[in-house]
């Protein structure tokens, strides 16, 4: 076997110590790299910072564990950009009840940081069965169908939502979600109710959510961790995405390193035959 | 032979074109048969839940009876149902509670593990199996590299003809992303939406019938 088979037929291990290498040390070295706002962040931003104090924002924690790594980060960021700019925010899980688990206790947190008072500046429904029903429930009568919160509190009994009849008193939903429940969003609350739908998904899916985009059914949109990290550097708070970006560039650098050296080897190995 | 045939296909059809008159006939009628849509679909909805609930506990008892291939692993999972379940009656679903502690320590932290040696098989396979056999093979390999480079802070860093006026990876991955790939999925779109409507057509007038159970 000459060299440019054993490249063609490199042990596996290689590669994967080499993108754990990826991966990890850009955490502990970092080049402090620019990250560029891009357009569709910048429109979720703009719209935010546009709300007034009297606006609710209804998030949408429509995901998973898998996908924790790239969605909490904008989670978080959207529920500190809200907190600062003291509009109010409804959470919820419509699509996943997994969802629950990571959203909750990240928004109690937040709230503390930022000594907001339950019911009052946010309020958190958790999840119940049936998302398209609920969506087009919310555009109907918003109280009657969810009619409690996480905690089985009524939602007439809580000044924040006694409010809320549907969504015209909902000024935007943002569904976070690492599969297709920001289209169901689409489909149930922009098509029937006109509801402003913006997404924040992994960057594996962003490319099919283009058309909405450009479409206007979306306001915006926040891709992958590249989205967390520049909505982290609007609201001038890097934290998990930001940190999160060099790791992904280096580890995309070792997978193109793969991809040309892969074939290098196979073409090499080919002519010598 | 009526309750088993004729009857769902009756329901589907009834309860298809109900709910397309209702949509686009505004009147009281409508939002009452909408309504109560909503609140029925979701009555059913749990009943289903707990139907699936039964089912999984059924399928794994008899797997542990029976000493099917893999039987330990059954019991392993109807000890996490059991150990849920206990929890959230013990203390509740609050984020201090042991049910909430099993979840994000346990469950989630497994689910993450899992899905991040995505990123190790990735690796391994692009190695593999992404060659230039072909020129749309190299127009795919151009296409995901200067993406991948795009979508990272790094791909600027690299990008040192900017200098001159021309576009960087960034720029390029947005102009892929907003011209060429979006009009490939602009085309699927239209043909899943348009045989999305004629399965449903199918569904209503009975012509479907493969949700009776085969044939």
């Amino acid at each position: 076997m000459n060299f440019w088979e054993k490249l063609e037929k490199l042990d596996r291990r290689i590669i994967y110590i080499i993108i754990t290498l990826a991966v990890v040390l850009p955490f502990f070295f970092r080049m402090g790299l620019p990250i560029k706002i891009s357009p569709e962040t910048k429109a979720i931003y703009d719209y935010i910072q546009n709300l007034s104090p009297t606006d609710v924002v209804f998030i949408s924690g429509d995901y998973d564990p898998q996908v924790d790594a790239e969605l909490t980060p904008m989670f978080e960021a959207i529920v500190r950009h809200c907190f600062e700019r003291n509009v109010k925010i409804v959470v919820s899980n419509v699509y996943n009840p997994q969802g629950v688990g990571l959203v909750e206790p990240r928004l109690k947190k937040l709230a503390q940081e930022y000594k907001k008072v339950y019911g009052v500046d946010y309020v958190f429904l958790g999840w119940k069965y049936g998302y398209s029903l609920l969506i087009m429930g919310m555009g109907r009568d918003f109280k009657g169908t969810w009619q409690t919160d996480y905690y089985n509190t009524s939602l007439e009994d809580l000044p924040l939502t006694s409010k809320i009849n549907n969504y015209n008193d909902i000024a935007l939903v943002i569904s976070l979600t690492g599969s297709g429940a920001y289209v169901a969003w689409i489909y149930y609350a922009y098509v029937q109710f006109k509801a402003k739908i913006a997404a924040g998904i992994t960057a594996v899916m962003a490319a099919d959510s283009y058309p909405y985009l450009q479409a206007g059914q979306l306001i915006g949109l926040l891709g992958g961790l590249r989205g967390a990290a520049e909505y982290e550097q609007l609201i001038h708070h890097p934290s998990l995405g930001s940190a999160g970006m060099e790791a992904q560039s280096w580890s995309h650098i070792a997978i193109i390193l793969f991809i040309i050296l892969g074939n290098l080897g196979y073409f090499m190995s080919r002519k010598k035959k | 032979m009526f309750w088993k045939k004729q009857l769902p296909i009756i329901i589907v059809f009834l309860s298809g074109v109900i709910m397309t008159v209702q949509y686009f006939v505004p009147l009281h009628a409508s939002e009452f048969v909408f309504d109560n849509y909503i609140k029925w679909g979701i009555s059913i909805g749990i009943f289903a839940a707990i139907l699936g609930y039964f089912s999984f506990i059924r399928v794994h008892i008899m797997k542990i009876t029976k000493k099917a291939p893999n039987w330990g692993y059954s019991i392993v999972a109807l000890a996490g149902v059991v150990l849920m379940i206990v929890a959230a009656l013990i203390d509740g679903t609050d984020t201090n509670g042991y049910y909430m502690k099993f979840y994000l320590y346990i469950c989630a932290s497994i689910n993450a593990t899992v899905f991040s040696l995505l990123a190790f098989y990735i690796s391994s396979a692009a190695y593999r199996a992404f060659r230039a056999r072909s020129s749309q093979a190299v127009a795919l390999l151009l296409a995901a590299t200067i993406v991948m480079l795009g979508r990272v802070p790094i791909g600027d860093y690299f990008s040192f003809w900017t200098h001159w006026g021309l576009p960087s990876f960034y720029d390029m991955a947005q102009w892929i992303l907003n011209v060429p790939n979006m009009a490939a999925k602009r085309a699927i779109a239209l043909g899943v939406g348009l045989g999305s409507l004629l399965m449903t057509l199918k569904l209503i007038l009975g012509i479907e019938r493969t949700y009776l159970g085969g044939e």
